[in-house]
């Protein structure tokens, strides 16, 4: 099961947020976040790993991709 | 602790203590460093209010986005983008100040009051609590100014140009810009170690992210106490700070430009938080945000500065006799106005194409 969350110049906490629903709406699996900000990358990750996410970044871009995967 | 959360334990200790440092050197006890009293008093200094205590062009405002640029530059993070709700989050702006003039500080000056002593802004701090949780309900059904998009270049550097023409014109000193010569404006520490102090906050607070309003909002949304931590490092030093050099004093009475008209500080930082809320940050934020090259957030201080004019100009503002009826008065009517631009703003999250779902 793969999401796919587009928060691209979106401040936060709306990237953070909308990471959440799609993180809890799917239990485990590949959440794909597109992000805009340095700032967004960091509070995205953060909330993936503290919820036991792996959290895989690549650059895209302008943009940055935030691969997160629970098995 | 992981290096992020030394960062914003680092930027909030060394925001308090910079305070502390700065009230020995001259700025007004309690006011060390305070984001709204510093744009009101940079509002009067250039003229559009005429209160003639708090004008001064404060160097520690401009030192702040100067010192995030730079970092934002070192970093590759300065990226101009604008164009989500320009003129709402003016308004936004706008109302917050309103409100952090009734109380009389911003986030930033309630935590820095508390550490002084100063029981007025523990009242003032619960009403940014209150403010910031009805925000959040707003945030979860889908509250959202839209999203800003790349901008050209040019458009990034205007907000921290002003700063270098406000760097001139307070060096300068020409014949139209206003300095006070008593109350709040005329206290101030030596330019050098202002701009420094700025300086130094701004590198840190745009690298450890240092928000007040979010450290406040991730808690309660997400039980995130990262932000926080920044802002209990700024508690924690400048109480530390100030019992050392004898500048603390506890009580609600008789405390350095405030007053003690409970329900007025707390429904005015209510405003307060629950603007930030919907803005994305408190005025810290705003600053840094700016100088990164976000035109959104820099027109929201110019929200804040024409919150300041119209403050003062019509007498809305606190003062250490009270808060007069004009300033309840559009405490009531703000908090009205940022309800409605909660409200209108509330799409569901799928609607507003934010969230793009897909199963496979």
């Amino acid at each position: 099961m793969v999401r796919e969350v587009d928060a691209r110049g979106l401040l936060c906490p709306e990237p953070v947020l909308l990471t959440k629903q799609a993180l809890d709406a799917l239990g485990a699996g590949t959440v794909k976040v597109l992000v805009s900000s340095a700032a967004a990358r960091e509070n995205v990750s953060r909330l993936a790993e503290s919820r036991g996410w792996q959290v895989e970044v690549l650059e895209q871009g302008d943009d940055i991709l935030l691969v997160l995967t629970k098995k | 602790m992981s290096g992020k959360r030394v960062l914003v334990v680092a930027a909030g200790g060394t925001l308090g203590l910079l305070a502390v440092v700065l009230v020995a050197m001259g700025n007004p006890a309690n006011m060390g460093y305070c984001v709204a009293c510093f744009l009101r008093d940079i509002t009067g200094g250039l003229g559009l209010h005429r209160a003639a205590p708090v004008q001064y062009i404060r160097p520690e405002i401009i030192g702040l986005v100067l010192g995030a640029f730079l970092a934002s530059q070192a970093t590759k993070e300065f990226r101009p983008i604008g164009g989500s709700s320009s003129f709402t989050r003016f308004v936004l702006g706008f109302l917050a100040m309103i409100g952090m003039l009734v109380f009389l500080g911003c986030p930033v000056r309630a935590v820095l009051r508390l550490a002084g002593g100063d029981l007025n802004a523990g009242v003032g701090l619960l009403g940014l609590v209150a403010g910031v949780a009805i925000g959040v309900q707003f945030l979860k059904s889908g509250f959202s100014l839209g999203r800003a998009v790349p901008q050209q270049k040019g458009n990034g550097y205007l907000f921290t140009g002003l700063m270098v023409l406000l760097l001139i014109l307070l060096l300068a000193r020409p014949s139209f810009i206003f300095f006070s010569e008593k109350g709040p404006g005329s206290m101030h520490a030596p330019v050098w170690a202002a701009l420094g102090a700025g300086l130094v906050i701004g590198v840190l607070a745009q690298r450890s992210r240092l928000c007040m309003v979010g450290g406040i909002r991730d808690f309660i949304m997400f039980r995130d106490a990262h932000l926080l931590y920044g802002f209990v490092a700024i508690f924690v030093v400048a109480l530390v700070g100030n019992l050392a050099v004898g500048a603390f004093k506890i009580g609600f009475v008789g405390q350095p430009v405030a007053h003690t008209d409970g329900l007025w500080n707390f429904l005015g930082m209510t405003l307060a938080g629950w603007a930030a809320v919907l803005l994305g940050g408190c005025p810290l934020r705003q600053l840094v945000a700016a100088a990164e090259g976000n035109t959104d957030s820099a027109l929201t201080v110019m929200g804040i500065i024409f919150g300041a004019a119209v403050s003062h100009n019509f007498g809305l503002a606190g003062s250490p006799t009270g808060v007069p009826a004009g300033g309840q008065i559009a405490v009531v009517l703000g908090l009205i106005a940022v309800f409605i631009i909660g409200y209108v703003n509330r799409p569901a999250a799928v609607k507003r194409g934010v969230s793009i779902g897909k199963g496979s």
